[in-house]
């Protein structure tokens, strides 16, 4: 289960979380919907640890351990998985390589054997039929000459063969035709159980269609200014952010 | 002391050169005087048992020296190198260890994240017993196969013994003693290094490696080595060791000449990772390394591979004079500087014959607060008609005090040549980083992975087992270089 409690945040000099309060009870899937700005993004890469955001007040625990106090990597190991906005390109580096060394990682930390790279192909091959991807994706560089669509597919790719506990989508969404949105929300569906929640963050109820969340929130000037049901989602749809902020 | 002997000693006799003549064996190490005259290169000479002509040559490279002066215009600062206050003949480092329990953890802890067996641990830190004892049935069995094939792969000392004529006719063919200052000192005092003969038609059967050579271990700062292939023969090299050897010696002046006739190949693969020196820039091994090799025959090739990740200071420039028609140059290199390393390396290719192709590909890194230059030279003569060559230049920074330079010089004197030239400078972005550990890996680890995608396509032209090694050698070498 995900705690947040009254977090805050800022970038340099800019307040950008101003006392998010959220709680992400494990086998559910919810949504945090809101305007440019917001601080959706922020929130993201503050639950994963990115550098550069200072956190000035709340907590934040996933399965009663302080996220806050983790680096990175041991937030992965933990369960916690971001799926990018923007993923990276890293020129050079084999996808497979790449995947199996980060669940390498992960098995190491959560004390469970390495695969090797037979087994761990096998893995990442029927992932990829699931997923109806291409299969020369684990042989390309990782993101190195995607379309925008073949990285958002990418980063399903990686959550669906790390197997996390809690999956942070940053608008995973956004410039995907109808069909790779279909693929996005399918591994995200294919992931549901009961110790797997996430927090799909995104502008619009169209992704929620297909993934159908227990909860939407919406985030403007840095806090959870409404929740409710999937109905949430289609209200804003109908009328907009407008005037939320002072609700 | 004694330990040391006793090392020489049985190194010499399992490669052969068996004092016959006794020539002063008894000479402890540490009694070598000094500096450097005539008496000493007289006395190098006579102690490898030389024959006249040899000394005559190495006399003559030494009055060269005399007259040189240290070139200047590399990227590297240092500060003056007396060379009257050096050993010029395997240099005393003090008792070898007895057993891994006297070696210094640091440098077994780096041996084991090399992944190198213990045995051979031992060996690369120069526990002397065991290790030459593991090598003695390794090294004859090698020997056995090579000269079933004709190959021959000796000593250079024994070679100017037993086949005196080949010696004769390419010992400094490609570089002239007086070639340049460290060229010259090397010609007059080398003190041992590798001579591989290929004959015409035979392929090599195996890698030859002078990690297998013993002797290696113990031949100092001043290595010669030369490689003939004839017509149509093929031979991969692979030189120096993936695992640090802690050498005191401050100096490193070697020699390396190939020779390819007809249709010949020859291949080099180095991977340098000499005591780099400390955190803060203290000791550390100077490295300046003249290698070149002879595209003599048509169709012939030369490529060099380097990893060079070791060494306080690398002044190298692999180079191919390609003068057979449609002969083929290659140098691809990664260097890679960490703390207040310097490297000033790169190549030459020298098109002289028609037709002749050459590929350059070079990856620095730099880290901490080091400086890695490229320095390379393309040149076209008149005569080498529809020459090509093909450069790209990349460097990566990591972290904000650390320099990156490219010194391309390009001559062409032929209208027909083709001259590329590629170059770009990046960074370990931050969001490079943080994508990899929010996926699981450890910032080393990221920036371990980061690096050699970055160094693949020079990764990739080394022989299997080495390009696993050089992989991991470059991820240790970069530790504590973020964070």
């Amino acid at each position: 289960m995900l705690v947040i409690e009254n977090l805050s945040a800022r970038i340099e000099d800019k307040e950008i979380l101003r006392g998010v309060d959220l709680v992400v009870p494990d086998g559910e899937i919810h949504a945090i919907m809101g305007p440019n700005g917001a601080g959706k993004s922020t929130l993201s890469y503050v639950l994963s640890g990115r550098e550069g955001y200072e956190v000035t007040g709340g907590s934040v625990t996933y399965n009663g351990q302080d996220l806050l106090a983790m680096e990175p990597e041991e937030r992965a190991a933990a369960g916690v998985f971001l799926a990018f906005q923007y993923p990276v390109e890293l020129p050079g580096v084999g996808n497979a390589n790449f995947i199996r060394t980060a669940l390498n990682a992960v098995r190491r930390a959560r004390g469970e054997a390495e695969l090797d790279a037979v087994a761990f192909l096998k893995l990442a091959r029927a992932a990829i039929k699931d997923l109806s991807m291409p299969d020369d994706m684990l042989k390309r560089n990782v993101n190195v000459g995607f379309s925008g669509g073949e990285k958002k597919r990418n980063e399903v790719l990686q959550m669906a063969l790390l197997q996390p506990g809690l999956a942070i989508l940053d608008e995973t969404d956004s410039g995907l035709d109808i069909d790779a949105l279909k693929i996005v929300a399918d591994g995200v569906n294919a992931l549901r159980s009961e110790k797997f929640s996430a927090l799909v963050i995104t502008h619009y109820q169209r992704l929620l269609d297909h993934i159908v969340p227990d909860r939407v929130h919406v985030l403007a000037a840095g806090r959870i200014v409404r929740s409710g049901g999937p109905e949430l989602a289609l209200e804003l749809e109908a009328h907009g952010y407008a005037g939320l902020e002072a609700a | 002391m004694a330990a040391v002997t006793e090392t020489l000693e049985t190194v010499d006799a399992l490669t052969g050169s068996k004092y016959k003549y006794g020539f002063e064996t008894n000479i402890a190490m540490d009694e070598f005087p000094k500096g450097l005259d005539e008496d000493i290169v007289r006395l190098i000479s006579a102690k490898k048992n030389e024959p006249e002509w040899m000394l005559a040559w190495r006399l003559k490279a030494y009055a060269m020296w005399r007259k040189m002066e240290e070139p200047d215009w590399a990227r590297i600062k240092h500060p003056p190198i007396d060379y009257e206050n050096l050993y010029y003949y395997a240099a005393p480092s003090g008792p070898a260890p007895k057993s891994l329990d006297e070696v210094d953890p640091d440098l077994l802890n780096m041996y084991e994240k090399l992944g190198i067996p213990l045995n051979e641990r031992a060996a690369l830190a120069g526990v002397a017993v065991d290790a030459v004892f593991d090598s003695v049935s390794v090294a004859t069995t090698f020997r056995k196969t090579l000269a079933e094939s004709g190959v021959i792969f000796c000593p250079i000392s024994e070679a100017v013994r037993e086949h005196p004529e080949l010696v004769k006719k390419y010992l400094g063919s490609v570089v002239p003693v007086g070639d340049n200052f460290f060229a010259a000192l090397n010609s007059a005092v080398f003190s041992d290094g590798s001579f591989v003969f290929i004959p015409k038609g035979v392929r090599c059967p195996m890698e030859l490696s002078t990690y297998f050579r013993i002797n290696a271990r113990n031949t100092g700062q001043f290595e010669r080595t030369l490689i003939i292939a004839e017509e149509g023969a093929s031979v991969s090299y692979l030189e120096g060791c993936t695992a640090p050897m802690r050498d005191e010696n401050q100096l490193h002046a070697a020699v390396v000449e190939l020779v390819a006739l007809d249709d010949a190949k020859i291949k080099y693969s180095t991977v340098q990772n000499w005591y780099p020196g400390d955190a803060d820039g203290k000791g550390g091994i100077y490295n300046f390394v003249t290698k070149r090799g002879a595209c003599r025959g048509s169709r012939s090739k030369i490529s060099w591979t380097q990893v060079e990740t070791g060494s306080a200071i690398t002044w190298k420039y692999p180079s191919c004079i390609l003068q057979g028609e449609g002969s083929v140059g290659e140098f691809y290199s990664v260097a890679l500087t960490h703390n207040y390393q310097q490297a000033d390396t790169g190549t030459k290719m020298i098109h002289i014959g028609k037709n002749t192709t050459s590929t350059i590909i070079s990856k620095g890194i730099s880290a901490g607060h080091s400086n890695n230059t490229y320095r390379g030279l393309v040149k076209i003569m008149p005569g080498a008609s529809g020459a090509r060559n093909f450069t790209q230049c990349d460097s990566l920074l990591i972290g904000n005090d650390c320099g990156a330079h490219t010194v391309p010089y390009i001559e062409s004197r032929n209208p027909s040549a083709k001259v590329e030239h590629e170059a770009t400078t990046s960074k370990i972005a931050e969001d490079q980083l943080f994508y990899c550990r929010s996926r699981g890996l450890s910032e080393e680890d990221a920036v371990g992975l980061i690096v050699n995608g970055f160094c693949k396509d020079v990764l990739k032209e080394l022989p299997m087992e080495f390009a696993v090694e050089a992989q991991k050698l470059l991820a240790v070498s970069l530790e504590g270089s973020v964070g």
